[in-house]
């Protein structure tokens, strides 16, 4: 098994936990770190295939990785903000519970 | 240019005025309704004053004729021009309106000072008046013919003053149609005047219709009968004349009329606005005279041929039937009747002078008479009947002396009343007219009837003793008297408000007539622009004649006082003296010779008749049509109603519930939970992913 191969599998595993975890977790806060998971799954591709690609010498993967991570902090920032505001809306962060936008 | 002459408009424009803040003011201001009246008709008599001295003091010539025109409004590429006249004419017309509208303004006070509606009373005076003199100063036909129609409108307010009596209202509408008639031709003549010279202006630096250009042109076309032009649009302007004046056969609304107020009969129904058509006739001579030049100058035209007749023919039947009635001032109105004819035939045979001078002369002693008979009926308590008067002389001096002046200048007393000079001239004029002497018999003749009637009156109403005791109490006339019940059992002396304008209007019924004597013809050199000459010798011409006149009524009055008053009339029931020698003559002549009925019978008639079958057909046929209609629309709409509701609306409504139908539906996948949604995008990535593994492969 090649390096690369064993790369895509551990990202492949992390993003299916993370997808696991915002799928079934109740709690707001738990669905993000969820989402921060399969994030860097994603960013753990791009570094994967950079390295093992065929063109190492540029450093595209890296820079991918870094604007991935930097996107990241900031929709965590958002994403926990409106985590906030519905807390304070409805008192509780239990996602079934808020389900005002229902059609 | 002279200050009174460019704000003559004032003189007609200050009583309208008058009129207008008077109709604002209420019941509780009438002093100041009355004052305001007078005042305005003060200023425009003092006005009328100036610019008849300024006229005279201008000496005579063609000088003595001034215009005002000005724009009025344009239509297409042509200006409709208004304007005024200071003539002599006008000047006369003036100082009698102003003068006799003051005098009967001032008498109103008295006559009217219990009535509830004074106020209305001398607002619609005020408007007379100013339209009347409206009529006198102006110099475009047009212009006259909008105050004409003004002064028809008050005269119908007036007519129809006491509205609640359905007789004055009968009376008022009666004159207003009946006006109207002959109004309609007069209109028919202004379009046509205008249609032929382009201008209704009267005097106009030598463009006017009346003067020499217009009237060369008018009289060198003809029409039908081979008459000319100036001839039919003359004729079509003396029917208006006629209406108004009160002549044959549009006579029968003036005797009525007498329904109003007495001193609108004085003021309206005598003096002014039945003068308005003699007037009229006056102003536009040149174009009732005008003729080809080729034609012996001593022929008459055509116009004024029908102008005497008619006159002439008024004359005796207004004469004829005032020996017959019994109504105080019916008499007095079918003298008017008679003595408009007269003015009518002083313009046919005699020209302007003759019959603007009977004008003047009637205007005082008629007012004078009409104002005395409404002295005696707000003496009476509002009694018109003759028959129930008797003896007035004790009661009433004043009245009695001044009603006597009136009635000698009527019948033409020689030498010292002014009836006689104006009526003499006419029939002097009339012997020496060209044409027939049948119009001079006929004037004749009703001089002859007139102090007949006059004596009559006078001996019915003045002397005897009072036959008032042996009738029922009467209704009171109208309003007025109402408030005279608590003497209503002695005829009484009237106030002096009343009294005063009767003895001022005496004194000219007596001496007017001077300043047309034959021996010194002033009046009628001014109205001829001509200076006056004393000359006595200018009797010898005329003697004869006026021995005759003045035998005819002497004849009159002997055959007056020995039928009404060597034998006193002591019973009111009592018949007629001339009843008892011709009753059926007398029924007839009672009956205006049954004018009235013959009307009725037939124009009045066919005009219900056509009156109903417009009815039957605004209700049977057009009404039906209507129905018909809507009922079509109403099953249109019906139809429509239909195919809306179960069509329309029912496919809209299936449309709409499917939609609904879906979106609850659809509405299903939207749960509100995030997580649900997550697994869709999950579901689908696995999909996705499944179908590029196996996709890509195969």
């Amino acid at each position: 098994m090649s390096p690369l191969n064993a790369y895509l599998l551990l990202s492949a595993l992390l993003f299916s936990i993370g997808l696991t975890g915002v799928l079934t977790r109740r709690n707001a806060i738990l669905v993000l770190i969820g989402i921060e998971l399969m994030l860097n799954a994603a960013n753990l591709n791009f570094i994967a295939f950079w390295r093992y690609g065929p063109n190492p010498a540029a450093l595209t993967g890296v820079m991918f990785a870094i604007f991935s991570i930097g996107i990241a902090a900031a929709e965590a920032a958002v994403g926990l903000g409106i985590i906030l505001a519905v807390y304070r809306h409805t008192k509780t962060t239990d996602l079934d519970q808020i389900n005002t936008m229902k059609g | 240019m002279d200050w009174i002459v460019q704000h003559l408009w004032l003189v007609p424009a200050l009583p309208i005025l008058a009129g207008g803040i008077i109709a604002l003011l209420k019941q509780r201001h009438r002093v100041l309704a009355a004052s305001l009246a007078i005042a305005s008709m003060f200023l425009s008599f003092l006005l009328s004053l100036g610019a008849f001295v300024h006229l005279l003091s201008l000496g005579h010539g063609d000088g003595a004729r001034m215009v005002v025109n000005f724009n009025w409004f344009q239509f297409g590429s042509e200006w409709v021009r208004l304007g005024w006249v200071l003539d002599p004419l006008t000047a006369v017309m003036l100082l009698m309106v102003t003068f006799i509208s003051l005098l009967v303004f001032i008498y109103s006070v008295g006559y009217m000072a219990e009535d509830e509606n004074s106020t209305r009373f001398f607002c619609f005076l005020a408007l007379f008046a100013g339209a009347m003199l409206g009529v006198v100063i102006a110099n475009s036909l047009l212009l006259l013919f909008m105050c004409w129609e003004v002064v028809g409108l008050t005269s119908y307010l007036l007519i129809g003053f006491w509205y609640a009596n359905p007789k004055a209202a009968a009376a008022a509408k009666k004159a207003f149609i009946v006006t109207r008639i002959g109004d309609l031709a007069f209109f028919l003549g202004m379009a046509w005047l205008y249609a032929q010279t382009g201008t209704l202006l009267f005097f106009d630096g030598g463009a006017g219709c009346l003067e020499r250009s217009a009237l060369t042109a008018l009289v060198a076309h003809t029409t039908i009968f081979g008459l000319t032009v100036s001839t039919g649009i003359g004729l079509l302007i003396f029917c208006g004349a006629a209406g108004k004046s009160g002549q044959l056969p549009l006579h029968v609304w003036l005797p009525d009329a007498m329904e109003g107020p007495t001193p609108v009969s004085a003021l309206i129904h005598a003096a002014t606005m039945v003068a308005a058509g003699v007037f009229l006739i006056a102003r536009i001579y040149p174009l009732m005279s005008a003729d080809i030049a080729s034609l012996p100058a001593l022929t008459p035209t055509v116009a004024l041929q029908v102008v005497t007749w008619v006159g002439a023919a008024t004359a005796l039947f207004g004469s004829l039937v005032a020996v017959a009635q019994f109504d105080i001032k019916r008499i007095l109105a079918y003298s008017t009747v008679s003595q408009l004819g007269y003015m009518m035939m002083g313009l046919g045979v005699g020209g302007v002078s003759v019959g603007m001078f009977h004008l003047i002369t009637h205007a005082f002693f008629k007012s004078l008479l009409f104002l005395g008979a409404g002295s005696v009926i707000h003496g009476c308590s509002g009694e018109q009947d003759i028959r129930r008067m008797g003896g007035l002389r004790k009661f009433m001096p004043i009245t009695f002396a001044t009603y006597a002046c009136g009635m000698l200048a009527l019948c033409g007393f020689p030498l010292f009343f002014s009836g006689f000079w104006s009526k003499d001239e006419i029939l002097h004029a009339a012997f020496a007219w060209s044409v027939s002497r049948t119009p001079f018999f006929m004037g004749a003749f009703g001089a002859l009837l007139t102090a007949f009637y006059m004596t009559r009156q006078l001996c019915y109403m003045f002397a005897g003793s009072s036959r008032r005791a042996q009738i029922s109490p009467m209704p009171a006339h109208g309003g007025h008297a109402a408030g005279d019940i608590c003497h209503a059992h002695s005829p009484h002396e009237s106030p002096a408000v009343m009294t005063a304008p009767l003895v001022i209007l005496a004194a000219f019924a007596v001496f007017l007539g001077l300043i047309g004597a034959p021996s010194w013809p002033w009046f009628q050199s001014f109205l001829g622009g001509e200076p006056a000459l004393l000359n006595f010798g200018a009797f010898s011409g005329v003697l004869p004649l006026m021995v005759a006149s003045s035998l005819l009524v002497f004849l009159g009055l002997g055959l007056g006082w020995l039928l009404y008053h060597r034998k006193r009339i002591e019973d009111a029931d009592a018949r007629d003296a001339l009843e008892k020698i011709q009753p059926d003559a007398f029924s007839v002549l009672g009956h205006a010779f049954y004018i009235d009925k013959l009307y009725d019978a037939t124009i009045v008639r066919f005009n219900a008749a056509l009156a109903y079958i417009c009815d039957w057909l605004d209700r049977w046929v057009w009404s039906g049509a209507v129905q018909a209609f809507s009922y079509l629309v109403l099953a249109l709409a019906w139809l429509d109603n239909f195919f809306d509701s179960k069509v329309v609306n029912a496919g809209f409504d299936a449309g709409c519930h499917t939609v609904s139908r879906g979106g609850r539906l659809l509405s299903f996948l939207q749960g509100g939970r995030v997580q649900s949604y997550l697994k869709m995008i999950g579901l689908a990535l696995i999909v996705l992913v499944m179908l590029m593994l196996w996709g890509a492969r195969a």
